[in-house]
């Protein structure tokens, strides 16, 4: 790192100021330690649903295995009290498949991994085409990756220029910007990056964990971390970012720890879709399992649930 | 026709000073033989006050001292001590012929010269043997190290009015305390010409403070200034409970030795590691480690 | 902000608009969660001499009341000088005939049977715990009895090593001594005063505070099960005369004691005539120091660890808060938004962050003080919580607008009660840290690693917490300067206190 990059960032840490990794994991560790019982873990549960983006970010989706995602966003169970979840998340050429499964104006919305996802690493016109034509392709929210390449070396202004490119070709849709922690790697970097993004973004736009596509994925510390972030743009400004961490959230356990500490770190007024969703494809039917298990007192075996990884 | 010496008006070092007692009182102390000698600085607990002041004053440049820096300090009071031994031998002797007398004398001042070099060693060393890293159960790197107490008092024996006195101000020196000390009652004239020897050794003025005295007006006031965080020294009984006494009302560190049982001080048990130990207090520091 | 660093686009400042808030309600309320383990707890307490549980000479009892709920749970056997005679005999004897003679090895892994079973009946203890003295189960369970079973594992590997304590020099058990220990961490003090002991060789007479005897007891009944020589360990419940006579038998060659300063100063004049050794380890009124650089949100966490760990019933509680002026009012923000999700209430709920108050009287003080700071003009705050209709509770309070002559800035309160002072230089942080006949610990939150070890070096304390508060491991020495005591607990300094030069 050069002189001036090095700057640049104590200039960004300073203004921002520094998180000691140790104490956030401190912090989180405390939620999971809340016990969550009867109505408030079903209400959870039931919650947790609604926010989750079910997503199939796969080299091998069809048309037809986008189509039975969107059933299931659509009806999670056959249990009439449990609501459909945020939206379907998928690769931009599977947007117009989505769009016809799921019809004009429904109640899923569909979220695109647009801008050359997971690496970043296209022309900005590239990227930017992609955000066009997934979002005229019937995209309601895109899910954009942000130049980390730039944001390590220090080249601040190319990223939030980047993101304030995709934000135009947006659109009316809804923008999340995928940090991908796992490649910023501190904590520091991570609340910098997030503040860096929210000061460029819409209000009720997102910031996002992670791709999904590296080795670590959302986690409470980076969660925490972003949550922070938000709560402390939001007293300054007064503008509401929305969050989504994504990836490694498989079971309704880690949901619910995730959704104390927004509980805990933002209150009520994020505890809802508009500002707090999951990326996640294997959560859902965890989560479903669980809302039976709530309801029968029976724990449940996986292949009762559609669409299960898991059919042994 | 002989010429008339001049005589040495004894004064006490206090804060880097030669000063005589606030109360202007003296005591005349006779050589071996009886004849007079000169007349003592009496200090009152004004005087002990104002040298604790003195104490304070100099502690926190003192400890703040290089531990290399403390250790050569302590070397160089050797060396000036070792210079002046015939001097020195003569303060303990205070005149006496006899052959067995001033070899008691000059067994003395070598043992307390060896004393000092034993200490003046330990100075950047004691914190290796002390202190330690302890290995806890959590990503925190934890450190525990010493720390000087800061005021300490000391009450010197009258048995080795020198050797005494050093022994138990060079472990609470070398590890950064100011001492105030309380020289032998009855041979009280060493610790003057200590006092001398201490200002020309590059110790900082007020790091040692030699009094001289009764100890009845004294050692009470050492019991319950509450600015001395410890007491060190041979007592009598009745002294031992008024020092742990007047001790328990600031919560003062005291380490006494028994007046009624002979402390052997030119034995190897009277210079130790733990001797250091009793002057310090142990500080832990715990910090978090990630990245 | 100048630039967001080299960024270029920048949301505008909020003008004129109302301030945002965060809204911490009842959207998603936490059903009761009580801890159901049961705590197997006995209808009367004996005497725990020589191996047995015995009764009270006098065939005095009193009650041991949970301040939850202000219900009895049990009778405990009151002390008198006779029984406390008889405790220091069977010590005496076991330490002749027993205990002082088994090698090192030996006694380690009776030490080791201890942390066993007490790692065996962990959640009863942590149930009996919190039944008996308020604390939150969460802290019973995930603090308070690992952190005892590790004091016992801990010390029993160093019964054979004593070598390695004092290097160069032989060392020897004292004999018998006497210890009494505070109702705050009853059941850990327990095993920070008997584990170096035991492992040292030495033999013990301990008096548990009398609100807090419940789980000293239950100890017994493992140490009973461990097998241990009769007389090694000797438990003897009461108040203050039992403690008096504890501290004051002619048998002990070294008493320890863990409470308040005031007592402390008692105990110490009452043994200036003997030669018996001493360990004080006593009150506190930490300074928190915070820097503008510091990782604030951390910090605001550790404040509150600092101070409503275990409803600041703690002789380290972080009591004092010094604020750097540049963040004071966005530090005292944040430490408000925290300690508006913190839940006070009934200590058995897993969900608890701030149980209930000890005693009757200890609620009465903190009252007390609290109301001098309102009195002395000092700002409060308090977050909306609605406390239990029985027992003793008190709300988190903070007080800002602090100066150093305040009460509440000087007197230690031992309730969950933090007063914030600010500061402008380093120096006067640590002017201020030090402006007090205390010194058992301090915190400093920076960001700039020079500094904190500069201020640690300074801050007059015996433990310093950087970037981190109220930490504890058996490998960490513990104790404090000045009218904090003296004499360490834990690690390889602990031992020496437990020990004698030969």
């Amino acid at each position: 790192m050069n002189a001036g990059q090095s700057a640049s960032f104590r200039r960004l840490f300073d203004e921002v100021g520094p998180v000691d990794a140790v104490g956030i994991e401190e912090r989180v560790a405390k939620y999971t330690t809340r016990s969550i019982k009867k109505s408030a873990k079903l209400w959870g549960l039931k919650t947790a649903v609604t926010m989750v983006d079910l997503t199939t970010l796969e080299g091998k989706d069809t048309p037809g295995k986008v189509a039975s995602l969107c059933q299931k966003a659509l009806h999670p169970s056959d249990d009439s009290t449990v609501p459909p979840v945020a939206a379907v998340c998928v690769y931009p050429a599977m947007v117009r498949h989505a769009r016809r499964a799921l019809g004009p104006g429904a109640k899923v919305r569909i979220a695109s991994v647009a801008t050359a996802f997971p690496s970043g690493q296209t022309a900005l016109v590239t990227r930017l085409a992609e955000v066009r034509r997934a979002v005229a392709d019937g995209a309601d929210e895109i899910d954009m990756v942000i130049n980390r390449g730039a944001f390590l070396a220090g080249e601040f202004a190319e990223v939030q220029d980047e993101i304030a490119a995709v934000v135009a070709a947006c659109g009316a849709a809804t923008l999340k910007v995928i940090l991908e922690v796992s490649e910023l790697e501190t904590y520091d970097k991570i609340r910098a990056a997030s503040f860096l993004a929210m000061s460029v973004i819409r209000p009720g736009d997102f910031i996002k964990t992670s791709t999904g596509k590296t080795t670590l994925n959302a986690t409470l510390g980076n969660n925490q971390v972003m949550l922070e972030a938000i709560r402390d743009f939001y007293l300054d400004t007064g503008t509401a970012i929305a969050m989504k961490p994504a990836g490694g959230i498989r079971t309704a356990k880690q949901a619910l720890q995730f959704l104390i500490a927004v509980k805990e770190t933002l209150g009520d007024a994020w505890l809802n879709n508009k500002r707090y969703r999951f990326g996640a494809s294997s959560l859902l039917n965890d989560l479903l399992r669980q809302i039976e298990k709530e309801r029968t007192g029976a724990y449940q075996a996986p292949y009762y649930f559609s669409e299960a990884a898991e059919s042994y | 026709m002989s010429r008339l010496p001049i005589t040495k008006t004894p004064k006490v070092y206090v804060g880097g000073a030669f000063i005589r007692s606030e109360s202007a009182r003296v005591f005349p102390i006779r050589d071996a033989v009886g004849h007079f000698f000169a007349n003592i600085p009496q200090c009152t607990r004004k005087d002990l006050r104002n040298a604790v002041e003195a104490a304070a004053k100099a502690g926190p440049g003192w400890a703040k001292r290089t531990a290399y820096n403390r250790g050569q300090i302590l070397y160089r009071l050797g060396e000036m001590l070792e210079a002046r031994a015939a001097e020195m031998i003569e303060a303990l002797a205070m005149g006496a012929s006899s052959p067995r007398i001033r070899a008691a004398a000059a067994r003395e001042v070598t043992a307390t010269v060896d004393r000092l070099i034993y200490y003046a060693g330990w100075a950047d060393k004691y914190e290796q043997v002390l202190g330690n890293v302890n290995p806890v159960a959590a990503p925190y790197f934890n450190f525990t190290v010493t720390e000087p107490m800061g005021v300490i008092g000391v009450i010197a024996p009258d048995a080795a009015p020198l050797l005494g006195l050093v022994s138990l101000l060079a472990p609470a020196i070398v590890s950064g305390n100011t001492v105030v000390a309380l020289a032998s009652e009855s041979q009280p004239y060493a610790a003057i010409l200590l006092g001398e020897m201490l200002a020309t050794s590059d110790l900082p003025g007020g790091v040692v403070n030699l009094l001289t005295g009764f100890r009845k007006e004294i050692v009470p006031t050492f019991a319950t200034h509450t600015h001395l965080r410890a007491v060190s020294g041979v007592a009598t009984a009745d002294e031992r409970k008024a020092l742990k006494l007047g001790a328990a009302e600031s919560v003062k560190r005291t380490h006494l030795l028994k007046a009624e049982e002979k402390t052997d001080w030119f034995a190897d048990r009277a210079q130790s590691l733990e001797a250091i130990h009793d002057t310090l207090e142990f500080k832990t520091t715990w910090h978090p480690i990630g990245a | 902000m100048p630039t967001l660093a080299a960024g270029k686009k920048q949301t505008p400042r909020r003008q004129g608009r109302p301030a945002p808030e965060l809204i911490f309600g009842d959207l998603w309320t936490y059903d009761p969660a009580p801890e159901t383990a049961d705590p197997k707890l006995k209808k009367r307490y004996e005497l725990f001499i020589n191996g047995r549980f015995v009764a009270p000479k006098s065939g005095k009892y009193f009650s041991s009341i949970n301040p939850a709920n202000e219900q009895k749970l049990a009778e405990i056997a009151l002390a008198d000088r006779a029984d406390v005679d008889a405790a220091y005999r069977a010590a005496k004897k076991a330490y002749d005939t027993t205990w002082g003679k088994m090698p090192g090895a030996e006694r380690a892994k009776y030490l080791f049977r201890i942390a066993r079973l007490l790692q065996d009946r962990a959640r009863e203890f942590a149930v009996a715990e919190t039944m008996d003295g308020g604390k939150p189960i969460k802290e019973s369970r995930d603090f308070d009895v690992p952190m005892a079973a590790a004091h016992f594992f801990y010390h029993a590997g160093w019964a054979d090593k004593l070598d390695y304590v004092a290097p160069g020099r032989r060392i020897a058990p004292l004999g018998v001594v006497g210890q009494v220990i505070p109702w705050n961490f009853p059941l850990l003090m327990c095993a920070w005063k008997l584990a170096p002991a035991l492992a040292m060789g030495n033999c013990v007479v301990l008096k548990p505070a009398e609100t807090t005897s419940i789980t000293a007891l239950k100890l017994a009944e493992i140490i009973q099960d461990a097998g241990l020589p009769p007389g090694v360990v000797n438990i003897v419940t009461g108040a203050g005369e039992t403690g008096a006579a504890v501290m004051g038998h002619p048998i002990p060659a070294k008493v320890a004691f863990t409470g308040s300063t005031e007592v402390g100063k008692i105990i110490m004049r009452s043994l200036a005539g003997t030669d018996k050794k001493m360990t004080m380890e006593l009150g506190g009124k930490a300074a928190n120091i915070i820097f503008d650089d510091a990782p604030l949100d951390q910090a605001v966490e550790g404040i509150i660890n600092g101070i409503f760990f275990n409803q600041g019933h703690v002789c380290c509680a972080g009591s004092r808060l010094l604020v750097h002026e540049p963040v004071a009012d966005r530090v005292i923000a944040k430490l408000k938004q925290r300690m508006k999700v913190l839940r006070v209430g009934d200590p058995l709920d897993k969900n608890t962050d701030v149980g209930a108050i000890n005693s009757k009287e200890q609620l009465a003080r903190i009252t007390a003080l609290v109301k001098s700071g309102v009195k002395e003009g000092a700002e409060m705050f308090q977050p909306a919580c609605t406390l239990p209709a029985k027992g003793w509770y008190f709300p988190p309070t903070i007080f800002s607008g602090v100066s150093m002559s305040h009460r509440i800035a000087r007197e230690e309160i031992f309730g969950p009660v933090l007063s914030i002072l600010t500061f402008r230089t380093p120096e006067e942080a640590v002017e201020k840290a030090n402006n007090t006949a205390y010194g058992l610990s301090a915190g400093v939150w920076t960001d700039k690693g020079s500094r904190i070890l500069k201020m640690s070096t300074e801050l007059k304390a015996g433990v310093v917490w950087a970037n981190t508060y109220n930490k504890f491991d058996p490998t960490s020495p513990f104790g404090g300067y000045k009218e904090s005591g003296f004499g360490r607990e834990g690690g390889r300094q602990g031992l020496l206190d437990y020990c004698r030069l030969v």
